[in-house]
């Protein structure tokens, strides 16, 4: 009678139903179901409701003329050109307000990050100011601002500010000479290059030295000599190749230079303000995670306060800073989105006006999602590698 | 520039007379050493040129008498443009003689609130999740009308404020379950489900809300069957709740992964199944040690809002520029944008303060 007695341990029998491995299968079979479903009903609804509209469907329009001017191009582009090209446009003009804005944010963001920290009262409190004035207010609101109050307030062409040599800032922009690259330019780059192999051939030697021998050499100095002082050796062999074009103030307009628009103006401001002010939390935050006890080993050690903060504490605080910076940059490079409302002609607004005049909603709206994934994978891969080589090397 | 590394140093041993005169508190602080002093010279110098100027635009020169731009003399600013508009700031194109019902609708959800508050009320989770359940259909009810005698307002009457307190409540109160949901299912073993959630998660947060209140407004009607359409706030609403769940979902995903696997052991032995063991055990340690994120993803939440001024409706925002716009009141953008902005800033600080609060008493508990 052995056999009825209950098995140790094992207890009853469950019930097919009851069997966790059996109930993730019908759980998970379900929800695929239902957005099975889900998704072929919107397909569905979505295919004949586009039928219904006559709207034409596929990605041939990409090819097709686009007739609409974009305010900023950089590279060639007029209306004649295909609708595949201002999608191109719309990018780089994205890329270039987000490079921009990352640069000047990451500079506002670490000078009001040290300054909130800072022994001097007055210096710490207006940081203080900014970051929470700044943060608590809406990006969208700000860009306004910066365009259609502090812009709009520029003077008209004819009274334009001048900013030195041949620089003007006025209503239409800010008008900036413009190189000219002439012949010979090639050997100018080429010695910029040799400037900078030669610097990290240098960095790499004065490392090995210090590591062999203990004797530090200074690197910053002599980087800086020898990135100053190539180029500009080459720039005399080649005969001065650049030269620059100065913009002409005409009565109405102003002709030549380079230009920024207004537009451009408002979103690198408000971006790189805006971002800058969470950037200064961050390094706030970074500076102070590294314990007292770091500060005082390095004074021990007999380090100044610049060694100090350059070699032990910057070092270590970056470690904390670069994966919240990551999602920062991440959000200025997503909030340059926030053009269209004040015709900047990034990517969003060049896609909007596409869908307005082609009517291929899901189309371009799969392309612009498509867009922004990317470089938010982009940005966040990069980051991710730059955060590796940072990261603390442990035996 | 100088680290505050040694009055931290200094705190450790005070100094024996405690008596700190204005001219020690000067020298200490802003003049310790020549460049320090140099440096409060010139930030006390740009500061001057800034705010001097910007003092007496908007106070010693400002109007605020009359109730027309004739009123404000020329020079600075003219908050009366402010004054006469108040009630559109505050509840959009909403009809004057109708205006009670959302004061009555925001008496009831202060009224509704205060339990949540009371630290010696035992039921509040229940409490909180009937009042989210209930709360809407109250709020809709008076909003709209059409009941009782209340003539209905039209959502694309709803605005400024009351509007931007409206969006930033649904999406708040809408994102906090999905976003929990989206978290767990992360988390979850059971592979399909954890693929939906991930691509979900990332292809949200991979795009600009923009994008996606663009696509709630222009791709919605195509997805639905023919003669269905979705009021334009409805959309936005939509658009608002899935983007801020998405990041709520991260949040709360920190949140669970700092509960140490002993949790789920302990939990798994006294015999609770899944949701028993989640929401017994797992959930309350885990939210409340994100509350700090969550209330950030809130003040995020609450600025996104004035994104729909993009696809035409009229927040706070949209009504500030709706109001420039009018020929009455040309060139006074700047009054109507500060008063905006003001307004933001009143909340997100508010709520920024609060969580740095409770951020603080969970730290202490901590300590011990």
């Amino acid at each position: 009678m052995a056999a009825a007695a209950p098995r140790p341990g094992g207890g009853r029998r469950t019930v097919f139903w009851n069997d966790p491995r059996v109930r993730a299968i019908f759980a998970q079979t379900v929800v695929l179901l239902l957005v099975i479903a889900g998704v072929a009903y919107l397909v569905n609804n979505t295919i004949a409701n586009r039928e219904r509209l006559g709207v034409a469907s596929g990605f041939d329009f990409l090819r097709q003329v686009a007739g609409f001017d974009i305010s900023q191009t950089l590279i060639d582009y007029d209306r004649t050109f295909s609708y595949g090209r201002a999608f191109v446009v719309g990018l780089i003009n994205t890329f270039y307000v987000a490079v921009v804005g990352i640069v000047l944010a990451t500079v506002i963001g670490f000078l009001m990050g040290v300054a909130r920290l800072s022994s001097n009262w007055l210096v710490a409190k207006v940081a203080d100011a900014y970051v929470e004035i700044v943060r608590n207010i809406p990006l969208l609101l700000q860009l306004i601002v910066w365009y259609f109050v502090v812009l709009a307030g520029l003077p008209a062409p004819r009274e334009s500010i001048a900013l030195g040599e041949g620089a003007f800032l006025n209503i239409r922009g800010l008008f900036l000479p413009k190189p000219v690259f002439g012949e010979g330019t090639a050997i100018f780059l080429a010695a910029v290059g040799l400037a900078v192999i030669a610097v990290i051939v240098l960095g790499r030697w004065a490392r090995r030295r210090f590591e062999a021998t203990g004797q530090p050499f200074p690197v910053f100095w002599t980087a800086l000599a020898i990135l100053l002082a190539v180029p500009a050796l080459g720039y005399l062999l080649a005969g001065m190749p650049i030269s620059f074009e100065y913009p002409k103030l005409g009565k109405f307009r102003i002709s030549g230079g380079l230009v920024m628009l207004p537009e451009f103006m408002a979103m690198v401001a408000g971006l790189s303000i805006y971002t800058g002010a969470f950037i200064a939390e961050i390094v706030r935050a970074g500076i102070l995670a590294i314990p007292k006890g770091q500060w005082e080993a390095a004074q021990a050690l007999g380090l100044s306060r610049g060694q100090t903060l350059r070699l032990i504490i910057i070092p270590q605080a970056l470690r904390v800073i670069i994966p919240p910076q990551t999602s920062q940059y991440l959000n200025l490079t997503k909030n340059s989105s926030l053009g269209v409302a004040i015709a900047y002609p990034d990517f969003f607004n060049v896609a909007g006006t596409i869908n307005n005049q082609t009517g291929q909603a899901v189309e371009v709206i799969a392309i612009t999602m498509a867009v922004y994934l990317s470089l938010s994978l982009t940005i966040s891969a990069f980051m991710n590698w730059y955060n590796a080589r940072m990261a603390l090397v442990e035996r | 520039m100088a680290v505050r590394q040694q009055t931290a140093a200094a705190r450790v041993q005070p100094p024996i007379t405690e008596r700190v005169t204005v001219l020690a508190w000067l020298k200490h602080n802003l003049f310790s050493t020549w460049y320090n002093s140099l440096l409060t010279i010139l930030v006390g110098y740009l500061l001057y040129l800034v705010l001097v100027p910007f003092f007496r635009w908007a106070v010693l020169d400002a109007t605020i008498a009359g109730d027309s731009k004739a009123a404000c003399s020329f020079g600075g600013a003219c908050w009366t443009l402010v004054k006469v508009r108040l009630g559109q700031y505050v509840y959009g194109l909403y009809p004057e003689d109708q205006r009670w019902r959302v004061n009555l609708a925001l008496v009831i959800a202060a009224l509704a609130m205060v339990p949540l508050f009371l630290e010696r009320f035992r039921h509040r989770l229940t409490y909180a999740v009937g009042l989210v359940v209930i709360y809407p259909i109250v709020g809709y009810a008076l909003f709209y009308g059409g009941w009782m005698g209340l003539p209905v307002v039209e959502t694309s009457r709803w605005g400024g404020l009351f509007l931007t307190l409206v969006i930033a409540g649904v999406g708040i109160t809408a994102s906090l379950p999905l976003g929990i949901l989206l978290a767990l299912g992360r988390r979850s073993e059971m592979p399909v489900i954890r693929s939906l959630c991930v691509a979900f998660i990332e292809l949200v947060r991979g795009v600009p809300l923009v994008t996606i209140l663009f696509m709630a407004s222009v791709m919605l009607p195509l997805f639905l069957p023919a003669g269905v359409n979705f009021d334009k706030l409805m959309r936005a609403l939509v658009g608002v709740a899935l983007f801020s769940a998405a990041y709520m979902a991260e949040v709360i995903r920190g949140g669970l992964q700092a509960i140490p696997k002993g949790q789920y052991e302990a939990a798994m032995a006294l015999g609770l199944g899944y949701w028993q063991m989640t929401g017994l055990v797992i959930l309350p340690q885990a939210l409340r040690m994100v509350i700090p994120g969550i209330v950030n993803t809130f003040i995020g939440l609450f600025k996104d809002t004035s994104l729909v001024t993009i696809i035409g409706l009229f927040d706070l925002l949209g009504m500030a520029k709706l109001i420039v716009t009018d020929p009455q009141w040309l060139g006074l953008a700047a009054e109507s944008y500060i008063f905006a902005a003001f307004g933001f800033w009143i909340f997100c600080f508010a709520m920024s303060r609060y969580s740095q609060h409770v951020e603080r008493r969970l730290s202490a508990g901590e300590r011990r």
